[in-house]
């Protein structure tokens, strides 16, 4: 390793769509000393894989696949001179003494060092798997997350089954679903713990009853049976507690398990720099600037929050973008009495946590549980916004203006679900 | 979800348009709507008028030779109808094309004679 140590401005790490999204901002924004990070050796994170349509109908205003969209957003960087360094690890966020933050990372197996006045950190989120979960049973081939099959599948055209349960019915599950039917797999089942499926209504009928696919709402996967390939998933109901019913245990035969239960920001970078994580969404708390508790050091896109839409990752990351700029250029933020964000009825997350109330201000979050006819009310500020229907697998996106905020010197804000 | 009596048929739907997913009751006389249940607003309406004869935009993967990966991701440049969708699926999964492909280029004209073309949707370089 050189003695000399690479400066940047601002480092970007992640090169899914907040990554991208972010570095092209900055360069807009005139920060013309930028390095991308990325760990795959293609850039574009999970979009590459995600062949369906759906991506890009607010940023691109077009309805596109995932590998158009990357493709979109590749273009764009590629008008760039950002400095891009792929199959790079970043393993260690330090901040020095004067402020500076340095990267240690990892690169065909040898290490790298550099220094940047801000970080944006957009590497996005893992899936969960069968053991956190609790499910148990035999190690055999043939159990995958729906990422792993979806990869197997669309990036290198192998089929991980003939015979498929789907656990979870999040929507990446609901997908892959359709993709196996198409495909000429049978789907013999998409299991569900809760009472209500996962993921959109939209998909729900497009990638099950399409195909009459069956959902089994209320039940659990209790056991993967099979010594060296899968051979069978012993399932049971379970109650209103999610607790298994005795006796009411069924045992579908199967050659593979794809599980979708649920997906987590990749948080340990940052938390063992010290940011301070929130448990309510997995990810860093931030400001409206974006800003974790570590100064300049900013998040977006699935680590920040497990966003539905690429869109408002994309959103995130160019936000991310123009609050690390204004700390280049200014070298600081503007003096504000920070208000804490009070989780109240009906709300399960809200990012960003804390607010300035100095710039208007997108607030993402979900509900608990599903209700019709609410009103998503910002107690101290006295706004609110009627909608017809909320459900936990549906994010809500809102936007405040600054001039809301002029009323109130509370400490807090308070955001509440009410009946109407 | 149909059943029949005489030559009218009740057909049941969700509607997807928009997160509420209103539950529809649909009566139909051979492809014509005689009336339309459980809408909460104008918007079912359309949607109805679209799955009498439902169309999905295809997407699936296509075997490639010479390339950096083994499939190229494809969509079909229009919805075609939903009921033909394996149809479609059995001639593409005979198809098999050389590197290199762009974003764009389109790999099968003309699928099943229905006017829609298969493009790819992903860049596959030559090795």
């Amino acid at each position: 390793m050189s003695a000399k140590i690479d400066k940047y401005d601002l480092t970007v790490i992640g090169g899914g769509p907040a990554g991208l999204a972010a570095a092209i901002k900055a360069w807009r924004l005139d920060i013309k000393n930028i390095i991308l990070l990325n760990e795959s050796e293609i850039l574009g994170g999970i979009l590459p894989q995600c062949i369906h349509t759906g991506f890009g109908l607010h940023y691109f205003k077009e309805d596109l696949t995932g590998p158009e969209f990357a493709a979109k957003m590749i273009n764009k960087l590629n008008e760039t001179s950002i400095r891009i360094l792929c199959e790079a690890y970043a393993a260690h966020l330090n901040i020095k003494s004067n402020g500076l933050k340095e990267i240690v990372g990892y690169r065909n197996g040898e290490a790298f060092r550099l220094e940047s006045k801000a970080v944006i950190y957009a590497v996005g989120c893992r899936e969960r798997n069968r053991f956190e979960v609790g499910i148990l049973g035999e190690r055999p081939a043939g159990v995958y997350t729906a990422g792993e099959a979806q990869a197997f599948m669309d990036l290198y055209g192998v089929l991980p089954g003939k015979e498929i349960v789907i656990v979870g019915s999040g929507d990446v599950g609901l997908i892959m679903a359709r993709r196996f039917a198409l495909e000429g797999a049978k789907v013999k089942a998409v299991v569900e713990i809760m009472p209500y499926p996962g993921g959109l209504q939209r998909n729900i009928i497009q990638c099950l009853e399409d195909f009459d696919i069956p959902l089994y709402l209320n039940h659990s996967a209790l056991e993967i049976k099979g010594l060296r390939r899968v051979e069978s998933v012993k399932l049971v109901k379970v109650d209103n507690n999610l607790n298994p019913i005795k006796g009411t245990e069924l045992e579908l035969k199967c050659d593979a398990v794809v599980l979708a239960v649920g997906l987590k920001p990749r948080i340990e970078l940052l938390a063992k720099a010290g940011a301070v994580v929130d448990e309510t969404t997995g990810g860093p708390i931030v400001n409206d600037w974006l800003e974790t508790s570590i100064p300049g050091v900013f998040a977006a896109g699935n680590v920040l929050v497990v966003n539905d839409l690429v869109d408002y990752a994309a959103e995130q990351g160019e936000r991310a973008a123009e609050s690390a700029a204004k700390l280049i250029h200014e070298g600081t933020f503007p003096k504000a009495e920070y208000k804490r964000i009070i989780r109240g009825r009906n709300v399960r997350l809200v990012v960003p946590q804390m607010v300035s109330g100095l710039q208007d201000i997108i607030f993402y979050g979900r509900v608990t549980r599903p209700e019709e006819n609410v009103l998503i009310k910002f107690e101290e500020i006295g706004r609110a916004f009627k909608l017809r229907v909320v459900r936990p697998p549906e994010m809500f996106r809102l936007k405040i203006s600054s001039q809301d905020f002029t009323k109130i010197c509370d400490e807090k804000l308070t955001v509440n679900v009410i009946k109407v | 979800m149909k059943s029949t009596s005489g030559n009218t048929r009740t057909l049941e739907l969700t509607c997807i348009t928009c997160p509420i997913g209103c539950k529809l009751k649909v009566l139909l006389e051979g492809s014509r709507i005689i009336s339309i249940e459980g809408n909460k607003c104008p918007k079912g309406i359309i949607y109805v008028q679209n799955e009498i004869d439902p169309k999905r935009i295809l997407i699936t993967v296509i075997k490639v030779v010479g390339g950096n990966l083994p499939v190229v991701s494809v969509k079909t440049s229009e919805p075609i109808p939903k009921n033909l969708r394996l149809d479609a699926m059995k001639i593409l999964s005979k198809v098999v094309i050389k590197a290199p492909i762009k974003v764009g280029d389109i790999v099968v004209k003309n699928l099943l004679e229905l006017g829609a073309n298969v493009i790819a949707t992903r860049d596959v370089v030559a090795v």
